[in-house]
């Protein structure tokens, strides 16, 4: 068997290279072997890379909260957050889905866990919104100090994910950070600047009517009665920042995280 | 023996592929605003190219002419994904920095090059020291310009602090410039400039020269 199978192998090699049946073979093994080394490398190297980004998203968490510190590791500081699940329709704390298994990007495209949204509210692009989302809280005297919540929408060329962290009044922005996005570098990327992100500190969410007002506007905001309300727009990157602004606004509003933010508002 | 060294030592300057032969231009603007990145993508590069080297030299005699080039960009693709793979398990925070360059090492001249030029007609073993040499001479340029453009951008190496920026009440105004792609144009551009200064056997010969006509018939 081995003889026959090392003959047709010295076979197979004898063969002319550019005959069109040894063309075939050549391309259709290395083809085997070459999926074979990408899956092996793909499935073995996954629990990493998950645990990774999981770790990640923790850090961003953090870091969008002004928690974040060299001295003390990520999920020692991450102790201190609570993690709550919301129903966005109600606005109430649920426990309806277990928040260490809960992913909201799953859930996004699972009919019995997301409803389609018609295409004049869906201004953020995403298409279906989960029901559930978990916010985290962090606390200072029990007072909550810090509200994050996880927004994402459609930019330019990708869907960015990110999280906007309001102030304890639920009413001005503390942060807003994305960790998942696919915008040009340089452009769109750099919603990711630091300068650019310390902008949106102080800034108000809500008019007086509690109406999502906040606006990435185009070049930079002209100082009036508007300017708390407005973000300078990215030079070159029209487009993300509009997709910023609808985003931070679609979670803001009646299908987001609207009903929740009143309740806190109203001392939930 | 001295064939075995000039694969080696030879595209380290005399036969450097980004200086010489000006090849990986574009990840090399890229990726090296930092040192960290660069070597890291060194490193990255460094693997692929020695790895793809040897795997095809070791078909090469199988490889049917006609399919060479697809045959090539598969293997050269799947290292890129597997290499793309190991830096997101244990490399994340600089295989996010590097985002989509770690893939672009895919189309990265040098990569088919060496293929295509080196490993298609030679052994295995000269194959890997012509991919570890090409990767070298790539690695090397590409500290030079990131050490450059960080300690000159940054005012810092490796995110050690060198020269105290105003930011931080020091003496040093970073230069912002140097953080940009092209900023690594003006940096490669003078390294061209010193390495053919140094060795004028690598100074092109003009493919044209202008000759002055006399017009002899009265316009």
């Amino acid at each position: 068997m081995s003889e026959s199978s090392a003959g047709m192998l010295t076979r197979f090699r004898n063969m002319p290279n550019d005959s069109r049946a040894k063309t075939l073979m050549v391309a259709l093994l290395l083809c085997l072997v070459c999926s074979v080394i990408v899956s092996t490398a793909a499935v073995t190297l996954k629990p990493l890379q998950i645990a990774n980004a999981e770790l990640d998203r923790k850090r961003n968490i953090l870091q969008v909260a002004g928690l974040l510190r060299d001295d003390i590791g990520i999920e020692e500081l991450f102790d201190n957050v609570e993690v709550r699940v919301v129903d966005l329709d109600s606005g109430e704390y649920s426990d309806a889905v277990d928040l260490r298994t809960y992913n909201q990007r799953q859930a996004a495209r699972d009919p019995a866990l997301s409803q389609a949204l018609a295409s004049d509210i869906d201004i953020a692009g995403i298409g279906r919104r989960a029901k559930y989302a978990i916010v985290y809280l962090v606390r200072e005297a029990g007072a909550v100090k810090t509200i994050v919540l996880p927004v994402h929408g459609y930019g330019l060329w990708s869907t960015l994910y990110g999280f906007l962290a309001l102030q304890g009044d639920a009413r001005s922005v503390y942060g807003l950070q994305f960790y998942d996005h696919l915008e040009t570098p340089g452009l769109g990327g750099e919603v990711d600047n630091p300068k650019w992100r310390a902008l949106w500190n102080g800034k108000l969410v809500f008019d007086e009517q509690d109406q999502p007002r906040i606006e990435v506007v185009r070049g930079r905001v002209v100082p009036g009665p508007d300017a708390k309300y407005q973000v300078d727009g990215l030079a070159g990157a029209t487009l993300t920042s509009v997709g910023v602004s609808n985003l931070v606004r679609f979670w803001l509003g009646e299908q987001g995280f609207g009903p929740y933010l009143a309740k806190v508002r109203g001392g939930m | 023996m001295s064939e075995a060294k000039d694969a080696l030592f030879d595209p380290l300057v005399d036969n450097n592929p980004i200086t010489l032969q000006i090849l990986g231009i574009c990840s090399a603007l890229a990726v090296t605003t930092t040192l960290v990145a660069s070597l890291i993508m060194c490193l990255a590069v460094i693997a692929v190219i020695t790895l793809s080297n040897v795997s095809i030299s070791m078909i090469r005699k199988d490889i049917p002419a006609n399919i060479r080039i697809i045959v090539q960009m598969t293997v050269i693709a799947s290292l890129v994904i597997v290499v793309d793979e190991i830096l997101k398990a244990y490399a994340f925070e600089t295989s996010k920095q590097l985002s989509v360059f770690v893939g672009l090492i895919i189309t990265n001249c040098i990569v088919l090059g060496r293929a295509e030029a080196f490993a298609m007609k030679n052994p295995p073993g000269l194959s890997f020291l012509d991919g570890l040499g090409n990767g070298l001479g790539y690695s090397l340029v590409l500290i030079i310009v990131g050490a450059t453009r960080e300690l000159v951008g940054s005012g810092t190496l490796l995110g050690y602090e060198i020269l105290r920026p105003v930011t931080e009440d020091g003496w040093y105004y970073t230069n912002g410039m140097m953080l940009l792609p092209p900023s690594a144009f003006f940096i490669i551009g003078l390294m061209i400039w010193a390495i053919r200064a140094w060795k004028p056997e690598q100074q092109e010969k003009p493919e044209y020269q202008i000759h002055q006509v006399h017009r002899m018939e009265k316009l």
